[in-house]
């Protein structure tokens, strides 16, 4: 008779350590892609060219190398950060391909956030050849030239950059995830994410430093997700100052807001669901 | 206790419908208009463990709709539906655990990459152990003849090996419920006897029930001893694969060689003329008037040969689904 219930005898480590292998070899076969990908996101160092005449000029408080600092700081955390489950869920949504993972008995959501995480292992040997390539030309960003002090942020804000670095990650992640669900009712939600880049893009720190902005506007945009996305990380990783307390407690709070958001439209959308072409 | 259960399953899309031409397209985007579409209506059947069902029906009858509901991708507008006494549709781990869905038309494994890594992938989201996983690969590629295979780009496999590998990503956590969609599509005759061989095999290893919709009639004979038949939502038939011909074939076919060459008119005296080919003549005789029909036709024809049989059962079926013909519906 049948030996068919296979018994669970590996655990999360076991299933997210193969998973997380496939789908980097998986990313690693699209690597000239992901190279491209990685030089079409150097927006942050283009932004970097632009701001460090503003801190040359005196009108601002920030000099040239901390915007030289701060942009390659943006543009790492970016790396980190891309999501681009939106476009994927589409796709698997317009082709039926969702339907055999949801016979999966484990949570699709665990299997994206794993191909985001390949990709950005694929992503970050290019990026950091970019940073390399940008210091060789620039070395006084490292070393702070004659007068100033070299680029090192301390063990403690270098280690809250990194685990800021994924947090922001996974609030961006179910940002979008949470979007995707709109996909239950209208297949095509790709262009959400376009509508979606141009608060993050402006109210992040992508574009700008926050130290650009007037008090009074800054305060108000610590209070949307968008901050702890690209700012936050940034600047500990800069060695700036940041509000710790306030920042990680609203960072989680969003999270968990479009977590939740995500979990009651994932649900209702289930409901919906047509299995569309499969 | 059956494996599977639906009752008075129904399921209601409403899909919007467009005018074709330039006003229908602006009609359609300034005011949408929807119908209902009843997909599948009151459908209930059940199978027990082990058994092998066929899923018969034309396209649009509503039988990946109802494959669907089964394996909870979709919900039912009413209606109730179990697999191994849980609703599918709650996906419950230890109910997706042990049961599979085959898609002829859609693929599982990830393109750019060996079956291997996909099957790697199913085995750990099922729970399986590296070591045994690898011995489950290697035992479903040697029964279908894929092992050689395994690592070669998916993108790279001709379409029966693709299809064999997406039934090995099924089949890797040896689940005890099948739901086979058009499992040999587009398949040639080698790969679907292949296919065939390892359903047959796969059922008697592991006393799994399967539920099998195909065009191939032959997927129906080797594999399965009862058939269940969905026309226009409906069901219009649940029993034996032999009894298909007793309910929708009142008639037997009469094959005729006579002396001389046949006449049309004088053969459609007798009975409905099938085929006439020279001195061969295929009639199609109602079964109450058989006996008196080959009297007549051995009385008044020169006969030299005369064999009475059924008509094949695939051409019963298309008559019943290109009629329309739901007059069984009832009697399942």
């Amino acid at each position: 008779m049948s030996q068919a219930v296979a018994t669970s005898h590996v655990g999360w480590l076991g299933k997210l350590r193969v998973l997380f292998a496939v789908h980097y070899a998986e990313m690693i076969e699209y690597r000239a892609e992901i190279a491209l990908w990685a030089i079409a996101t150097m927006q942050p160092l283009i932004m970097m060219g632009v701001w460090a005449q503003a801190g040359e000029s005196g009108l601002f408080s920030f000099t040239q190398i901390h915007i030289f600092r701060y942009f390659i700081a943006v543009f790492l955390i970016r790396q980190i950060t891309i999501v681009w489950i939106i476009h994927h869920f589409e796709f698997l949504m317009v082709t039926g391909r969702l339907s055999p993972h949801l016979l999966h008995p484990i949570d699709p959501c665990i299997r994206y956030i794993l191909m985001h995480l390949g990709e950005q292992w694929t992503r970050l040997p290019f990026a950091l050849l970019i940073v390399g390539f940008f210091i060789f030309l620039y070395p006084d960003t490292l070393t702070g030239g004659a007068e100033g002090a070299a680029w090192w942020p301390g063990w403690l804000n270098l280690s809250l950059a990194v685990v800021t670095c994924y947090a922001a990650f996974i609030l961006r992640f179910f940002m979008q995830y949470a979007l995707c669900m709109a996909a239950f009712w209208h297949e095509r939600v790709g262009a959400m994410d376009a509508v979606l880049f141009l608060p993050y893009a402006f109210c992040s720190g992508l574009l700008f430093p926050f130290e650009a902005l007037p008090d009074a506007l800054r305060d108000v945009l610590l209070w949307t997700p968008f901050p702890y996305m690209v700012w936050f990380p940034a600047t500990l990783m800069v060695g700036g100052e940041v509000p710790m307390m306030r920042a990680a407690l609203t960072m989680a709070g969003w999270t968990v807001f479009f977590f939740v958001l995500y979990r009651y439209f994932w649900h209702r959308g289930l409901k919906h669901y047509s299995a569309m072409g499969a | 206790m059956p494996t599977v259960s639906a009752d008075n399953l129904c399921k209601t899309f409403h899909v919007a419908d467009k005018q074709p031409g330039m006003l229908g397209t602006l009609r359609h985007f300034a005011k949408r208009s929807y119908r209902k579409i009843e997909a599948v209506k009151d459908v209930s059947f059940s199978i027990e463990p082990g058994e092998v069902v066929g899923f018969l029906g034309p396209n649009g009858a509503g039988k990946t709709t109802t494959l669907k509901m089964l394996t909870g991708l979709i919900h039912p507008t009413s209606g109730s539906v179990e697999v191994l006494g849980q609703v599918p549709f709650k996906r419950r781990p230890d109910l997706l655990r042990q049961m599979t869905l085959v898609m002829g038309q859609k693929q599982q494994m990830i393109w750019d990459l060996p079956p291997i890594e996909s099957l790697r992938v199913n085995a750990a989201v099922y729970g399986i152990p590296e070591d045994e996983a690898k011995r489950r690969i290697d035992e479903l590629a040697e029964m279908l003849t894929v092992s050689d295979e395994m690592t070669r780009p998916v993108r790279k496999l001709s379409l029966g090996e693709r299809m064999k590998c997406e039934l090995m990503a099924a089949l890797i956590h040896h689940p005890k419920v099948l739901f086979l969609d058009e499992p040999t599509l587009g398949l040639d005759v080698n790969a679907q006897t292949a296919v065939r061989s390892f359903l047959r095999e796969y059922n008697r290893k592991h006393g799994a029930s399967i539920l099998l919709t195909s065009h191939y009639m032959a997927d129906i004979t080797a594999l399965c001893d009862r058939v269940v038949m969905i026309h226009k939502g409906g069901l219009i038939y649940d029993g034996s694969l032999a009894g298909v011909v007793d309910r929708f074939a009142p008639f037997r076919e009469v094959k005729l060689e006579l002396c001389n060459d046949a006449d049309e008119a004088t053969m459609a005296r007798y009975a409905e003329v099938e085929s006439i080919d020279g001195r061969v003549v295929r009639l199609l005789v109602n079964r109450d008037g058989l006996t008196a029909t080959v009297n007549r036709l051995l009385s008044e024809q020169e006969v030299t040969d005369l064999t009475v049989t059924d008509p094949p059962i695939e051409e019963v079926i298309g008559r019943v689904f290109d009629d329309g013909d739901s007059s069984g519906a009832g009697e399942s």
